[in-house]
């Protein structure tokens, strides 16, 4: 027989007690769980969503010319008929050490062109890009073909086109594909046609007018990967559009503000459940500890049943507080995201994370109550009976 | 040879008017071997005096050596060693703990060794051997009666040798047939060399001892170090 053995013998007998002291920590750990769980998922799903909701960073040539205002966001030094962005710059902004959280890349040419009596602006995009990019225009599946056409609802409006007509620019008559919805953004102004067509026209091979970045972080600022990009592409002025980004990152900030605080207030729950069962276990076995001590046993060596009892318990704690933290997460994670099919984002860390948590937060709870069975003398003990 | 030294012992709770002096100024001397029995009435201090020569209650005043070891100057965890070494105690209320079984309540003194776990159990059996409870080790202390109860407290006092056994009114729970068992078990021990301090305010088990210390309001009043002889007759229910 071990110290160890007493102290699971103990917990045999007072199983109540050891099952009540386990359930306040679990509850603890299952909530902390949970709400870290939830949080994860959260973030994923609503970065996953914000992606959608377009572009967040500008990539615009260095220009001390005319600047454009481009969805009501000012492009910085964007010249329609000066410096544009070469081509092959936009493949290097995929080579940031961030890539990887690049969600988008869309380079734009823009240019205006003469259409019957109107100026209008022409865009050359990249339609496919353009599903992540501009999600509002609800591109479907099928896609544009090459050479053809989508207008903005004011332009149709103005230039009187429908899908299916053919408008000529310049020596071009291109195919109207569809017309787009009213955006209330400068998009409904707007003629969009494929990169290489609007190049064409406009007279720019090789050369694009402005990179729109959709890229989401969680982890790392906005700021590192436009520092990145502006170091691979040295000639251009790259720009967060910043109410966005400051939104998605003070809509979490809130919510993560808002976990640690239930986290905390939960765990100070937790332990001050097994600060009180443990001490109420010492109180109960005065007289156990008294014959230990009177046989031989150490201080140290009466602190150890205590603390081995807490971790065993603790431990438990952990490992169930994990799965039900889990299940109540896989359980809730619909309420929180509208129930479109969300995914439950799993950390393997959280696992360990919540064991070793839940086993230090069960031994510092213990700590002053093993310190007062160590203590116990002996003899007061034994004619406390 | 001398194995106990107790020079000038008192205890006393409390503090000035109102401090009860529970023992004053005892001195005594016991020899290897020797059987004592501590006698008094309730409240004599016989419990305190045995309690502070087990290394339990530090002495307000006087020293206290057993085999020139001065016992109140080890530090806490050093005294607990010497209990564990020195001393076997035997409680009247037993005290066996109730979620062990008896074997393991034998095992107890042995768990913080380091003899494997073979051994303890080894001792343990042989320990249960002796006090007559060999096959009874598997049961729990709720299972067994008061006799067996007590035995079970003598074999753990003894499972790890230890040169004194002290015990605290032994046969004070238990009927006059099983007292006599547990004298006879208590002699057996001395005759094997085991030095016993047993306090009982039965005069019938004193005369098992070969020296009987009475004790009145905390001082000795009458020590028998010179009787030879043990009473041929026990009934140590009256």
């Amino acid at each position: 027989m071990k110290l160890k053995d007493i102290a699971l013998l103990n917990m045999r007998r007072r199983k109540a007690k050891a099952a009540f002291s386990l359930t306040g920590l679990m509850i603890g750990v299952a909530t902390v769980v949970t709400l870290i769980t939830l949080f994860e998922s959260v973030s994923h799903n609503i970065m996953h969503k914000m992606e959608k909701y377009g572009a967040n960073i500008m990539v615009v040539p260095k220009s001390q010319n005319l600047s454009l205002s481009y969805g009501g966001i000012s492009l910085g030094g964007v010249s329609l008929e000066t410096q544009e962005i070469s081509e092959s710059d936009v493949a290097r902004i995929h080579e940031i050490p961030t890539n990887a959280n690049l969600a988008a890349v869309g380079p734009m040419v823009l240019g205006a062109v003469r259409v019957g009596e109107s100026d209008v602006m022409l865009a050359g995009v990249n339609f496919e890009v353009s599903r992540t990019l501009k999600p509002w225009w609800e591109l479907g599946e099928m896609l544009p073909r090459e050479g053809a056409l989508i207008v903005g609802s004011t332009a149709a409006e103005i230039l009187s086109l429908s899908a299916g007509d053919t408008l000529e620019i310049g020596e071009n008559n291109l195919k109207v594909d569809r017309i787009l919805g009213p955006t209330g953004s400068q998009d409904d102004q707007i003629i969009f046609t494929d990169t290489l067509t609007a190049q064409h026209i406009l007279g720019k091979r090789g050369k694009v007018s402005l990179i729109e970045v959709a890229a989401l972080c969680s982890e790392c600022p906005i700021e590192s990967i436009i520092s990145e990009i502006s170091t691979n592409l040295p000639n251009t002025e790259v720009m967060a559009i910043k109410q966005v980004v400051q939104g998605r990152m003070n809509a979490m900030s809130h919510f993560e503000n808002f976990l640690y605080g239930v986290s905390i207030l939960v765990v100070l729950v937790g332990c001050l459940v097994v600060f009180v069962t443990m001490m109420g276990s010492v109180r109960e076995r005065t007289r156990e500890i008294g014959i230990f001590r009177a046989i031989g046993f150490r201080r140290s060596h009466v602190m150890h049943i205590v603390l081995f009892e807490a971790a065993v318990i603790s431990l438990i704690a952990g490992i169930l507080g994990y799965a039900v933290g889990i299940g109540a997460s896989w359980l809730s994670l619909p309420l929180f995201t509208d129930g479109h099919g969300a995914a439950l984002y799993l950390d393997p860390l959280l696992g360990g994370g919540a064991v070793l948590f839940a086993v230090l937060l069960g031994l510092v709870s213990s700590i002053y109550p093993a310190l007062i069975a160590s203590r116990l003398d002996p003899n007061e003990a034994l004619r406390a009976i | 040879m001398i194995q106990i030294s107790a020079k000038n012992l008192s205890k006393s709770y409390g503090e000035g008017d109102a401090a009860v002096h529970a023992v004053s100024d005892i001195s005594l001397e016991v020899g290897r071997g020797e059987f004592i029995s501590i006698m008094g009435e309730s409240g004599s201090g016989k419990s305190t005096l045995l309690s502070m020569l087990g290394a339990l209650n530090s002495p307000s005043a006087g020293s206290y050596e057993v085999e020139e070891l001065e016992v109140y100057k080890l530090g806490s965890d050093q005294r607990a060693d010497f209990r564990r070494e020195f001393i076997g105690f035997v409680f009247q209320a037993f005290h066996l703990v109730p979620y062990l079984s008896v074997i393991e309540n034998v095992m107890l003194p042995l768990v913080t060794t380091k003899k494997s776990m073979d051994q303890k159990r080894a001792l343990a059996q042989a320990a249960l051997e002796r006090v007559g409870l060999g096959g009874k080790g598997h049961r729990l202390p709720s299972q067994i009666s008061g006799g067996e109860a007590e035995r079970v407290a003598i074999a753990r006092a003894i499972v790890n040798e230890p040169p004194i056994l002290m015990a605290d009114e032994p046969t004070g729970n238990l009927d006059s047939v099983t007292s006599k068992e547990i004298m006879s078990l208590l002699e057996e021990l001395n005759s094997q060399g085991m030095t016993i301090i047993m306090v009982t305010h039965s005069l019938e088990c004193a005369k098992n001892a070969n020296r009987i210390i009475k004790i009145a309001d905390g001082r000795v009043v009458e020590d028998t170090s010179t009787w030879t002889t043990k009473s041929e007759v026990c009934d140590c229910a009256s």
